[in-house]
């Protein structure tokens, strides 16, 4: 541990921008690019998302005043986009955040805890982690209605056991360390090593882990969208543009390609962060592998 | 201050350590003494309730009349740091390597008794001033593997004194360090010892290291207090035949080149290692590595008095004269 610290300070004290690890560059911009875009849209968008304006219906990628061209509605296609990103950002975020919370106390606290609690909790969480989470979203939506709260809570669901999994074994692995039991010998309570002691010292696995379950979340909220129990009209959401472009492939293919590599760029960029931050971070494990 | 009175340690039914009596007094320093898997560790860790969660503690702890044994872990953290300050054995790995030395003391500092921010700074450099570290600056904003081992062992006894313990457990606190570090080490705690008339637990295996910081040492042999006196008595004269061995098995410090010579011819290794936990012989735990075993000691050996407060618990004592007693 010592050591891997000492190896991760020398090299961070001399990295230079050139030396970062080429996927975290690559990855951070798109990523940086995409928050950017979906910011924007807050305050600006070329055209208004819901206005019809069916005089300009299917205008092919290019046409003077719509840059991706139009729909079927005559509604512009790159606005289309910048709002779905606005809400697979919101959606992917939220459940992401919300998940890492909730799982990274339970993973704090099943590693602390008794061999009994431990073994029963990590099965648990192994059946959680099987268990479809499209499956659960399903459930949701019938239950309480398709919509975002649908997608976010199942989303939420479906990441705490994988995120706890990821927590327990490297905290139980610093829990043995003796700088753990130092402070206990001081004194200190179960909690306050946990967050102070623990958790730092995980922290790295950690955030690669979110970098990568906001990769997946933005995949599946585009999956659950496109099979109509994500975002409902008039919520723009890329899921739900490619589910009402699939009917249209042949008059007008390029309003699913659009979308779609917009998913790609997404769920890549985040992919990438994820790659070079765990370079970055650690790189005694990266030259393990 | 801190009385224990059979304290038994067993560890799936096995016996690890087993202490029929043991008293520090306020500001007193005891040595326990003995090979690795003797069982000493056992014994200071579950003073603190720190052992492993598969042993089990019976007997009776009792630390300025509060009983430690069954307290809940809430006030047994209380009492850790609060009245009973530890010092680990490996300083390098006993700091949080992501943490910043001011940052960790200010810790220990804020736990027990002091609040705000400037008192507790100002006491951190205090401490720091305490345990003779220079430039308390630089220490404060370092990382620990910035720090030396020494430098990191002074910051971990900071930590320890930080609420003004009124016992100090060292488990091997100069073990993991160079000699030339060990020293300074030693005189630092004796000197807090003295200065805030500290009582000390101070585990070693190292008889040499307890003579110089101790007044009263007992050795321990198969979690069993086999000897127990003034630290001169049992080391210029030992009754048990384990603590002879442990003593001829350590170098002293050479002055001539014929001392040197003495020293090699009689320098012994304890025939045999410790057994494993549950695999020790009936009677004296030490009779089938010793080399004077009689017939008694296969029955249980109880201790017994040599002198005004020397203690020890062998069939076959050596007597003051060096010579067998072999009348039992």
């Amino acid at each position: 541990m010592v050591e891997q610290v000492l190896i991760s300070k020398r090299v961070r004290s001399r990295t230079k921008f050139s030396q970062l690890p080429a996927t975290l560059i690559i990855g951070g911009i798109l990523v940086g690019f995409l928050f950017c875009v979906a910011i924007l849209s807050f305050v600006w968008t070329p055209y208004d998302p819901i206005t019809l304006n069916v005089r300009n219906r299917y205008l092919p990628i290019g046409s003077e005043g719509y840059l991706l061209g139009t729909d079927k509605f005559g509604r512009d296609v790159l606005t289309q986009i910048i709002m779905g990103a606005r809400n697979s950002l919101f959606v992917s975020v939220v459940s992401t955040l919300i998940s890492l919370m909730i799982g990274t106390l339970l993973g704090l606290y099943v590693a602390a805890a008794g061999a009994r609690v431990k073994n029963i909790v990590s099965r648990a969480v192994d059946v959680g982690v099987a268990i479809p989470g499209i499956l659960i979203a399903m459930v949701l939506a019938t239950a309480i209605g398709p919509g975002n709260t649908a997608a976010i809570t199942a989303i939420i669901i479906w990441f705490i056991p994988v995120s706890a999994r990821v927590v327990i074994g490297p905290a139980v692995q610093v829990l043995s360390q003796d700088y753990i039991e130092a402070a206990f010998g001081y004194g200190r309570k179960k909690w306050f090593v946990l967050f102070n002691h623990v958790l730092p010292n995980i922290s790295s696995t950690i955030i690669v882990q979110a970098s990568v379950m906001f990769a997946a979340a933005i995949l599946i909220e585009a999956a659950l969208s496109f099979l109509g129990v994500g975002a409902q009209s008039p919520i723009a959401s890329w899921g739900r543009t490619l589910k009402e472009a699939q009917p249209l492939m042949e008059i007008a293919p390029s309003l699913m390609v659009v979308p779609g590599l917009a998913i790609v760029f997404a769920v890549l960029g985040f992919n990438l962060l994820g790659d070079g931050l765990r370079a970055y971070l650690d790189p005694q494990q990266t030259r393990k592998r | 201050m801190l009385t224990i009175q059979n304290l038994h340690v067993t560890i799936a039914g096995h016996s690890v350590a087993k202490v029929e009596s043991l008293e520090i007094s306020k500001g007193q320093r005891i040595g326990l003494v003995g090979e690795s898997g003797s069982g000493k560790s056992m014994i200071v860790m579950s003073i603190l309730g720190l052992q492993p969660k598969s042993a089990k503690v019976t007997g009776s702890i009792k630390f300025n009349g509060v009983e430690l044994i069954g307290l809940p872990e809430k006030k047994l953290a209380d009492i850790r740091g609060g009245l009973i300050g530890l010092v680990p054995q490996d300083p390098t790995k006993s700091l949080n390597p992501t943490m910043r030395i001011g940052r960790q003391i200010a810790e220990a500092v804020s736990l027990h008794s002091i609040d705000g921010k400037k008192t507790v700074n100002r006491r951190v450099r205090e401490l720091i001033d305490n345990v003779r570290l220079p430039d308390p600056d630089r220490i404060i904003r370092s990382y620990p593997h910035q720090l030396s081992g020494g430098q990191q062992q002074r910051v971990l006894i900071a930590m320890a004194i930080a609420c003004d313990p009124m016992l100090l457990i060292a488990d091997e606190a100069t073990t993991a360090l160079d000699v030339t570090v060990q020293g300074e080490i030693l005189k630092l705690l004796l000197a807090l010892s003295k200065e805030l008339e500290m009582g000390l637990i101070f585990v070693s295996h190292d008889l040499g290291v307890v003579r110089f910081v101790c007044q009263n040492v007992a050795v321990i042999y198969g979690g069993q207090i086999v000897e127990f006196g003034p630290v001169d008595s049992v080391i210029d004269h030992p009754a048990h035949r384990y603590s002879d061995a442990l003593i001829t098995a350590n170098i002293a410090f050479p002055e001539n080149e014929a001392d040197v010579a003495r020293d090699l011819s009689e320098l012994r290794s304890i025939k045999g290692s410790v057994p494993a936990i549950g695999e020790f012989p009936d009677g004296c735990r030490f009779r089938n590595r010793c080399g004077f075993a009689v017939t008694a000691c296969r029955l249980f050996v109880p201790l017994q008095q040599v002198d005004n407060g020397h203690l020890h618990r062998c069939c076959n004592p050596i007597s003051y004269t060096g010579k067998s007693d072999a009348t039992h």
